[in-house]
């Protein structure tokens, strides 16, 4: 048995008494949702609250909603019930594909995309996916609400702009017709972190060009979108080249690390081959669904 | 001797995986057959009863602070600060345990180890301090209130330089030590290999590295003390694979008379050798208990488990084969570098230095043979022989099964049909095979050819040319292991001067029900089934009523414990003949009940009766009662019906086996998919083929975490990067294929029942079949090796032309 060291806890009963716990103990203190990430570190001291509060109960904040022409998922949403949502299925097939490779069963049962999105880990697939899809996240704290982009939510790894007082309590993505999308991962072994993931998604215009595109990669050393390689791909016709361009492109962009999970040129080549096979992919669904 | 003669080659796949037999209760066998296990109600139940499950009144916790460093002399330690910690009963360093002549013990291959380190630290994770506290909670919180002053030295972690003239010596506890060489041994005949090879058409070499892997059981280790100040008495509850003679290493540490302890191995969640050596964990909790005057509960969490306790492998073997161009085997050369780690605790019979690597030859017959091992230290954790490998047989076949492929490759032959060119053949057993060993029995063509047609051979090339005419990478990879196991006749073995053999004793009660008891110890091999289906088909008592008795020193004969598969070979035939024993005793009382001559008395299942006159017979139920009742009893006969025996092997078992394995690669991922695995195996008489299923099917999981995952690295200062699950990968059902396992029965011709060991054969064959199929799959791409484990990376990189060993 793994022992952290000593921690207090809390549980809030609303949103508006997690927000207030979170006020009074400061930096001193995390939220904890699923666990899947926090608890074994605080096992391994390497993280050390002295105050745990739990937002479990806080069943408000566990939904998959149509809202217009948004999406909305609330923080407390588990990975399970967005692998397992038809609508989300039906727009984001990427949000799909990824939670079909977040983890494991076991994570994918407690886990949820407010705590993905907030522990910010460089392996983590969602905060690659809401990136690609233009997600909004939606910041409350005892003042207010703040709706920013994943470009400014995402500061770094293991940093988000969630200040100590506030709690992240949705997730919007805007559903845009004629797209698709798509992710794909590496990994040495199911449950592990990725050795190199990508997401890709695209809208196609009404004459089949790529109106515009969206590339994101998982455990490369870049995070938020690889602008330079979507430029390649909007205002054009896909073809194999085209793609092949893209991969090249992502490839070069990355910054990857050598690890026990494989070398920089290893890693270089996966973020292209990824990125190809995905935009391959989320074309192909596109088309479908003009047709 | 009883043996199963029919059928002789099976196959359990498709759809008899949905089916059981033994769940019937008409099939239920009475002796050898499909049995469900008589342990499992208990496990599924949650009633198992593990180590950390052992609570006694006035129970403390010990927690150990371990080195952060892989090599550091220890300048001071102050434990004030932690003392005065609320909860805090004591705190030992090293320093403490000298006058008590424990701050180091003996391993299990003659050399010491630290309990607690006085002089220096000598790999990450080593034992510094021990807290004992009212809870694990503040013993462990109290470990970092201890301060430790290091002067870090240049740890020795590549052991390619563990010999090189300026490196560190880690061990100067050794008087006279000046480096870090342990030991060099060497097997077969050099010169002639020499020769063989001189005048060879053919000679291809490789290197071959077997990284180091952990046996992770789920189960950590951990031990309960409880030392009566009052009777000197000391009860040990522990984690042990082998729990007799841990009392006797631990009578003879500690100077507590052997008689006054009773060590009981509980439950035990996996050992896969694991548990087979003694901790300084182990000893601490003695002298917790000790020093408090209470019992001290001491279970190490999975990092402790990871890094301190015993690894296996991390062999670098340097292999040459010669041949001729026509696939004739002419030679095989084996020179090894073995990391050993800080201490040489590796747990081998005392004059097998390198376990039984001498089964490197593996399957096959050479001109001439010659293997070295040379073993050195490193700033790395001590063990060496664990995780289901039979004392170094899982080095030593997956060496000369990677090489067998190699050379297929070199002449361009079909690796399948070098193989069958080259087996030992069944009118050559027993066979000599050049390396000090003598396999005792096997059909090793019939059991390929058997494989071969399970898999559907010819059919997987074909797939194969048409899908590398598309680009596409598919491998098939074959491994046939000759293991032996069964350790061992004591003349030739033993650990630390105990001869490996083991003792049975089995007791009729009056009512015709038994208990057999066995110095052996299950960490889920289903001993309580099994050993009660040997007595069951020996005696004709139904498994149901024997109680199998194992585990607890005070309840069981002597013996050597279970490891390297000897449970079956050593236990099982003592567990047989003491069976025998009593129903020999059985004819005589039999006799003088019938009125007859015990000679006019033949067996059947279950009863004597007169020859010639089946209905006057006794069942060996009445002949229990009338044991235990008023008949008068032939002259020298006792009143019961009991009987113990000490089994000495007069050789090792010798299972063998023909694996398959059919991969798919990625070739823009580099990732590898076990899409199928056929084990066929032959370990003679099949006593409970679900138990026997299972043991394959754990072993081959091993065989896939050990072939694509799992590996203990440490970075250049020495720090283990495998110290949990979240860095050291085992499989998971998802890495894994449908498995297909069949069989062919080759009995043993020395073992009573003819059974050969089961438990290890799958982790020690599967490993090189799974990479020989990788390495297929590559090689049209000019890929002729690739080391272990093949993650994607890994294989992305020898696709590129540059694959590098992991060590």
């Amino acid at each position: 048995m793994q022992i952290p060291a000593p921690f207090e806890y809390a549980r809030a009963t609303s949103l508006d008494d997690a927000i207030a716990l979170l006020t009074r103990y400061g930096d001193d203190a995390l939220v904890v949702a699923g666990g899947h990430s926090l608890l074994p570190m605080m096992k391994l001291r390497l993280a050390r609250p002295d105050w745990l509060i739990d937002i479990n109960e806080l069943h408000e904040l566990d939904y998959v909603r149509r809202h217009g022409d948004e999406l909305r998922i609330g923080a407390l949403a588990r990975h399970r019930t967005l692998l397992e949502s038809a609508e989300i299925a039906a727009l984001f097939p990427i949000m799909t594909e990824a939670e079909r490779v977040v983890a494991d069963p076991i994570v994918r049962n407690r886990g949820t995309i407010g705590g993905s999105l907030c522990q910010a880990d460089p392996a983590e697939d969602l905060s690659t996916v809401c990136a690609v899809l233009g997600a909004q996240a939606v910041i409350r704290s005892a003042t207010g609400e703040r709706v920013i982009g994943m470009d400014e939510f995402h500061q770094g790894p293991y940093e988000t702009a969630v200040e100590f007082n506030e709690i992240l309590v949705e997730v919007r993505i805007p559903i845009r017709p004629r797209s698709s999308s798509s992710y794909e991962k590496v990994e040495r072994r199911v449950g592990d972190w990725a050795v190199a993931a990508a997401g890709g998604s695209v809208t196609l215009a009404a004459d089949g060009t790529i109106e515009d595109a969206a590339i994101g990669v998982t455990a490369v050393g870049l995070s938020g979108r690889v602008t330079d390689a979507e430029a390649v791909l909007i205002g054009h016709r896909p073809t194999d080249a085209l793609i092949t361009e893209a991969g090249r492109m992502t490839s070069a962009a990355v910054d990857p690390m050598t690890d026990q999970r494989g070398s920089v040129e290893y890693k270089r080549h996966l973020a292209g081959e990824l990125t190809q096979r995905v935009l391959k992919r989320a074309i192909a669904r596109a088309r479908r669904q003009e047709a | 001797m009883t043996l199963v003669e029919e059928p002789l080659v099976g196959a359990e796949h498709g759809r008899l995986h949905d089916h059981n037999p033994a769940a019937a209760d008409a099939d239920r066998p009475i002796g050898f057959g499909r049995l469900q296990r008589k342990e499992d109600p208990r496990f599924i139940r949650g009633q198992g009863r593990y180590t950390d499950d052992v609570v006694l009144p006035g129970m403390l916790h010990g927690a150990i602070l371990r080195a952060p460093v892989a090599h550091a002399r220890i300048v001071s330690i102050d434990t004030s600060e932690a003392l005065s910690r609320p909860g805090v009963r004591a705190v030992l360093t090293g320093k403490d345990l000298e006058p008590l002549k424990l701050a180091w013990i003996p391993t299990l291959s003659y050399d010491v180890q630290a309990v607690l380190a006085t002089d220096k630290v000598r790999f990450q994770g080593q034992e510094v301090a021990f807290v004992i506290a009212d809870d694990r909670y503040a013993a462990r919180d109290a470990l970092e209130s201890i301060v430790v002053d290091y002067d870090v030295l240049p740890p020795v972690v590549d052991l390619r330089h563990a010999l090189d003239a300026d490196a560190p010596v880690i061990r100067d506890d050794i008087e006279g030590r000046a480096d870090n060489h342990i030991a060099d041994w060497e097997c077969g005949d050099e010169a002639a290999t020499r020769a063989v090879f001189a005048a060879a058409d053919v000679v291809v070499a490789q290197e071959i590295v077997y990284p180091r892997v952990h046996p992770a059981p789920m189960e950590t280790c951990g031990a309960v003390a409880d030392f009566n100040a009052v009777s000197g008495e000391l009860t040990l509850y522990e984690t042990s694979q082998a729990p007799h003679a841990h009392r006797t290493i631990i009578a003879m540490v500690s100077g507590i008379p052997e008689h006054k302890i009773h060590l009981i191995s509980p439950d035990i969640g996996g050992g896969f050798g694991n548990k087979v050596g003694i901790y300084p964990g182990y000893v601490l909790a003695i002298v917790g208990s000790i020093v408090t005057g209470h019992p001290v509960k001491w279970m190490e969490d999975r990092s402790e488990n990871l890094m301190s306790t015993s690894f296996a492998r991390d062999y670098i073997m340097q292999g040459e084969i010669a041949a001729t161009k026509d696939g004739r085997l002419l030679g095989i050369r084996a020179n090894v570098l073995a990391d050993h780690g800080a201490f040489n605790g590796t747990a081998q019979p005392t004059k097998y230095p390198a376990g039984f690597f001498n089964l490197f030859p593996g399957s096959y017959t050479w001109d001439a043979v010659y293997g070295k091992v040379t073993s050195v230290y490193t700033n790395k954790a001590p063990g060496g022989v664990a995780y289901a490998c039979s004392f170094r047989v899982t080095e030593a076949s997956y060496f000369v099964e990677r090489m067998i492929d190699r050379l297929a490759l070199e002449l361009k032959m079909d690796p399948a049909e070098l193989r069958l060119k080259n087996f030992i053949r069944p009118e050559q057993f027993p066979y000599d095979n050049k390396a000090g060993f003598e396999y005792d029995s096997g059909q090793y063509e019939k059991t390929m050819r058997h494989a071969m047609g399970l898999i559907g051979y010819d059919q997987l090339r074909q797939e194969q040319v048409e899908k590398r005419a598309r680009g596409e990478l598919m491998g098939i990879g074959i491994s046939f292991f000759t293991e032996g196991v069964g350790a061992g006749p004591r003349k030739h073995m033993d650990i630390l001067g105990l001869g490996m053999a083991d003792g049975a004793e089995l007791r009729i009660h009056p009512t015709g029900k038994a208990v057999v008891r066995i110095s052996v110890q299950s960490q889920g091999q289903a001993h309580e089934t099994t050993f009660a289906q040997i007595v069951a088909e020996e005696i004709g008592i139904p498994p149901e009523d024997i109680e199998v008795v194992h585990g607890d020193t005070d309840r069981t004969p002597f013996g050597l414990g279970t490891y390297g598969s000897r449970s079956t070979p050593v236990s099982g035939a003592a567990v047989a003949l003491v069976t025998r024993k009593v129903r020999d005793k059985a004819r005589l009382i039999a006799a003088a009940m019938l009125e007859t001559r015990p000679e006019d008395l033949e067996w059947a299942k279950g009863r004597w009766f007169v020859k010639g006159d089946p209905t006057a017979s006794r069942t060996i139920q009445e002949i229990a009662m009338a044991a235990h009742g008023t008949m008068e009893l032939p002259d020298g006969v006792d009143g019961n019906l009991d009987a113990e025996v000490t089994y000495d092997p007069p050789n090792l078992t010798y299972p063998y086996g023909a694996y398959f394995c059919v991969t798919d690669i990625d070739r823009g991922t580099g990732k590898v998919t076990v899409r199928r695995f056929l084990a066929v195996d032959d370990c003679g008489t099949r006593i409970n083929p679900m138990v026997i299923e299972g043991q394959v099917h754990g072993g081959l999981t091993d065989g896939v975490g050990m072939a694509l995952m799992e590996i203990i690295e440490f970075d250049p200062e020495g720090n283990n990067l495998g110290g949990s699950f979240m860095d050291y990968l085992i499989p998971t059902a998802m890495e894994v294929p449908d498995w297909e396992t069949g069989f062919t029965v080759t009995p043993s011709p020395h073992h009573p029942i003819g059974a050969k060991g089961i438990g290890e054969s799958a982790t020690v064959g599967s490993p090189a079949a799974i990479v020989n199929s990788v390495i297929d799959a590559l090689s049209p791409l000019g890929v002729t090796g690739i080391d272990m484990p093949c993650t994607p990376g890994r294989v992305w990189d020898a696709m590129q032309g540059h694959a590098t060993p992991p060590i």
